[in-house]
């Protein structure tokens, strides 16, 4: 049993590497970050798991189809009036229970541990995402710029990034980083991702919003502390301006090329501050113990929720 | 004047598309061919009388499959175009609009119109006669139920040359479908389109369950009954109870579009996921609609072709219990994404593997069903055979998607379009295939050609799996549903090229098919003994087709299979030589076709949003509702004499 265990997850890994060998991006088989690294974790074991129940199944499959065709020479042990077998059935109502907790328990942990900051030793940088009929807008309240259709983000340093959408709703996705995350109108969610080292990543809407749907990938660009900074030095001291009716043209349906802005509207941060706000006052009132709903208010003005002991009441 | 000419060239008719004015030409010359072949065979009182009138369950359920089947050549075109469009890159031969709006039907038709009408239509032509029964309890229904889901896909299908189809992806999410951001018709069309069939398919699950629980034969308690029969009756109550949630949600989204409610939209307090929720409480049961039937007709077919009992009937019977009731509480597995937290994705997560507990102890009992058999490779049997391992690989790939925190990277790509058709293709369409051919001489008093069903068994299931696997690895590259075209230097190319060959591998074995339909009604072997299977059930214990009155004398059940067990302890021939009597039957009725044409008007003038043509189309559909309940219509009664003689033609009695 151990010796084909063993031979199983030798088998998944050379699959894996052969197929990755033939040279192609397969980001989700490839992480590049934490969050990422831990849900390539759990599909490797979820593979494991489930081709033992193929090998088993095909095996016997292939052995009684065969052994037991119609046309083979001798059909003495032709037995058409057998009923069952308790013992048997026992058996294979167990085992799946088991592999079913065998794959539960590490899910509920891993899903558990992707509420929060993956290093939490480190100070997460704060993006605000808004996706619109067809393009990401991005907002850095840090630094107080913004980008349309590409993401910048500090290597090596957790990334929150506190989601809406004007109009449809849409799913942040960057596979090589980790899972995505659904944006709605006048709801906010947060995703926690971080990049282990500096590089560009595929970004991608993975829910249709519309017509020109297909056109919504963007690039993830992920540098050092230093490069980023200059990164945002540069868009402050030559990209335009962001101003409300600018906002307002841009998140009409549209596809648009990619733009930076060296500052944007207060109004925004507002906005997704109130989205926030109601989101807190809807869990509030289902949950009236809460008792650091002020300290939720307080905090989220600076669009930091890290470590806030309400942060799964946020969703 | 001009602004008549306007509207009908801008919103009434589809323009601009060469497609689409061939599809009108097409369309226009086969209504044409229609009448002119009619007309001219003089059978326009035949079709009539026998046909569109028909309370029979046996003929409502082979018009029932000949629509299914027109659905899956209308839907399987969709999946070719679409296949077509990802072959390469940046591809320009759909545009972004017609893509979506055929990804769109694809998938409605497919469900909805292909598959549930399909395995209904099974259901009609061979759950009575496996219970012993002379009709369903309701006939008169089962023929409204019909032409409910004929208008509401004929209603559907319109959308295509009138006014625009829609397309916002088969569960319609708002607050994209809202008229906000979806202007037009189109959505109208899925939502009228959905809501006459869906109240058909509602009155079928009544009609099933009363049927099963009151007119089986004496002697079949329910531990006796087939397995596609009690497959049916759990489906039905599933139905039951999932179906009004689907109707209430569709009068909701209906009352948004038209008259400017707002349960679902993202402004006025309006409540956009909320149409999530409803959609997919209806869904995820819908999908085991979909399925258990198919369990069904495997259970049935590879016992008979095995020669053997099914293993373990008790707890065949039980797990499909389970997952009816498991069914109902799993459906927030569609979007673990949507952030509820980790609480309810784990509890969700958990209960969906759970699922997987109930269906592997099936597939265990299905392959311990041939241990010591006697197997038979017929066609029917290969399509069930291949379901097994097919079905095992949707089946893990499903359980990878419950792990919750895993499906954050796989939800909406290209890893669950592979998964659900895996489960939906190997589970629902190989048993629809499976069931069609097996069923066939019990239809239409012939067999389907075994070297031609060996042919399209072969090609459609490898060009299945060369479409199907490659798109796992789609998912894992980042590839999303839906999406019309992507960009180059990804490396998606060769994945495609290969996954549109399997569609059209799969494509070749349809038009395979269709050629053995007609190769075989010319010179298929004529099934003249009633049994051409030696089956163990009921149906194949009268004649191949089965008269109007199914059985001329009803049997008397003693064990599970209960014909087998007849003709084990030679009880047939005493069955056959029972005195005969009047049979009393149902009579039929011009009115639910009269009263489903109501519907589609009313559905046609709500979708253009023309209230007082649907005003006028309610009111019709109220008007034969009040003259059927004045109406005394107590069923005529066939003679013995008139019994006799068709028993003694078809050779049974002497």
């Amino acid at each position: 049993m151990k010796h084909m265990k063993t031979s199983i997850k030798l088998i998944v890994l050379s699959v894996i590497f052969l197929l990755l060998l033939t040279g192609c991006d397969v980001p989700v088989l490839q992480p590049q970050g934490p969050v990422a690294e831990q849900q390539y974790h759990l599909i490797l074991w979820s593979i494991f798991l489930m081709l033992f129940v193929i090998v088993v199944v095909f095996v016997l499959f292939g052995v009684i189809v065969f052994k037991y065709r119609a046309s083979r020479k001798n059909t003495d042990d032709y037995d058409p009036e057998k009923e069952g077998s308790r013992k048997l059935e026992f058996t294979w109502t167990i085992i799946p229970i088991i592999i079913v907790i065998m794959l539960a328990i590490p899910m509920t942990i891993t899903t558990y541990d992707l509420e929060k900051n993956p290093s939490p030793e480190k100070k997460p940088y704060v993006v605000n995402v808004t996706s619109a009929q067809w393009k990401w807008l991005f907002s850095y309240p840090e630094d107080g710029i913004e980008s349309v259709n590409v993401l910048h983000v500090p290597a090596d340093r957790p990334v929150k990034f506190v989601m809406t959408s004007e109009g449809a709703m849409n799913s942040f996705w960057i596979p090589a980083l980790g899972g995505q995350k659904y944006t709605m109108n006048n709801m906010t969610t947060k995703l926690y991702l971080e990049a282990d080292k500096p590089g560009t990543y595929l970004g991608k809407a993975a829910n249709f919003n519309g017509k020109y749907f297909a056109h919504m990938n963007f690039n993830v660009i992920a540098q050092d502390q230093k490069d980023f900074n200059n990164w945002v030095k540069k868009v402050k001291s030559t990209s335009p301006k962001l101003t409300m009716d600018q906002y307002n043209q841009l998140i009409k349906p549209s596809v648009v090329k990619v733009k930076t802005y060296s500052s944007y509207p207060k109004e925004l941060d507002e906005k997704m501050k109130k989205n926030m706000d109601m989101m807190n006052m809807g869990n509030s009132k289902s949950k009236e113990k809460d008792q650091d709903k002020d300290k939720d208010m307080d905090m989220s003005k600076d669009m930091d929720m890290s470590g806030m002991k309400g942060d799964k009441s946020h969703e | 004047m001009s602004n008549i000419k306007d509207f009908l060239l801008n919103d009434f008719f589809v323009t601009g598309e060469p497609m689409i004015y061939m599809a009108d030409v097409s369309i226009v010359l086969v209504t044409i061919a229609i009448f002119v072949v009619l007309t001219y065979f003089k059978k326009w009182k035949w079709l009539w009388k026998e046909w569109l009138t028909t309370v029979d369950h046996k003929k409502i359920g082979i018009m029932y499959i000949l629509a299914a089947l027109a659905m899956l050549f209308r839907g399987g075109i969709d999946a070719l175009l679409m296949r077509v469009q990802l072959t390469a890159p940046n591809l320009k031969f759909l545009d972004a609009q017609h893509y979506n709006e055929i990804f769109t039907t694809h998938g409605t038709i497919m469900i909805l119109f292909m598959a549930m009408p399909f395995l209904i239509g099974l259901i009609n032509v061979a759950m009575p006669l496996q219970i012993g029964a002379r009709d369903v309890a309701f006939p008169y229904l089962n023929a409204i139920s019909f032409w409910l889901f004929f208008v509401g896909a004929m209603l559907f299908n319109l959308s295509f040359v009138i006014g625009g189809s829609p397309d916002a992806g088969w569960t319609s999410y708002t607050p994209l479908a809202e008229k906000a951001l979806d202007p037009g018709v189109g959505e109208n069309y899925y939502l009228l389109g959905l809501q006459l069939a869906g109240i058909g398919t509602l009155a079928s699950g009544v009609n099933f369950v009363v049927t099963i629980l009151k007119m089986r034969a004496p002697g079949m308690t329910l531990m006796r009954m087939p397995m596609f029969t009690w497959s049916t009756l759990i489906t039905s109550v599933i139905i039951v109870f999932a179906f009004p949630v689907l109707t209430v949600a569709l009068a909701m989204l209906t009352i948004d579009r038209l008259f400017g409610g707002h349960f679902f939209t993202a402004t006025a307090g309006g409540m956009p996921m909320m149409w999530t929720n409803l959609f997919w409480i209806w869904g995820h049961p819908e999908v085991y609609i979909v399925i258990l039937p198919a369990f069904g007709i495997f259970s049935d077919i590879i016992s008979t072709f095995a020669g053997k009992k099914l293993f373990g009937y008790h707890v065949m019977v039980y797990s499909m219990v389970a997952i009816s009731v498991l069914s109902f509480l799993v459906w927030t597995h569609h979007f673990f994404t949507m952030g509820s937290g980790a609480a309810v994705n784990s509890v969700f997560g958990i209960s969906t593997m759970a699922i997987s507990v109930p269906t592997g102890v099936k597939i265990f009992n299905w392959l311990l069903t041939m241990h010591r058999s006697k197997i038979r490779f017929t066609v029917a049997n290969l399509w069930s055979l291949a379901f097994i391992p097919n079905f095992v690989i949707g089946g893990v790939t499903g359980v990878m998607l419950a792990v919750a925190a895993a499906d954050y990277q796989y939800h909406n790509s290209y890893f669950l379009i592979a998964h659900f058709h895996n489960v939906l293709i190997a589970g629902t369409v190989f048993a629809c295939f499976a069931g069609l051919t097996y069923w066939w001489p019990k239809m239409f008093g012939h067999v389907l050609n075994e070297r031609l069903g060996k042919w399209t068994f072969w090609i459609f299931v490898i060009g299945y799996n060369v479409c199907f696997l490659p798109q796992y690895w789609l998912g894992f590259m980042g590839m999303t549903r839906r999406t019309y075209t992507y960009p180059s230097g990804l490396g998606w190319m060769p994945l495609n090229v290969i996954s549109t060959v399997g569609g059209f591998l799969m494509g070749i074995g349809f038009m395979i098919m269709v050629y053995n339909v007609y190769y075989s009604a010319r010179y298929g072997k004529r099934d003249t003994t009633g049994d051409p299977w030696n089956g163990r059930t009921l149906e194949w214990a009268t004649t191949s087709p089965a008269a109007e009155y199914n059985f001329a004398n009803v049997p008397e059940v003693r064990d599970q299979d209960a014909f087998w067990e007849m003709k084990k302890s030679n009880r047939v021939k005493e069955w056959l030589n029972q005195p005969i009597k009047d049979i009393h039957m149902p009579n039929n009725s011009g009115r639910p076709i009269i009263m489903a044409f109501f519907f589609f008007v009313a559905g046609f003038g709500l979708t253009f949003e023309w209230i007082w043509v649907g005003a006028i189309g309610l009111f019709g559909v109220l008007i034969t509702m009040v003259l059927r309940s004045f109406e005394n219509d107590t069923g005529h009664h066939i003679h013995k004499e008139e019994v006799e003689r068709t028993e003694r033609e078809a050779g049974r009695i002497s």
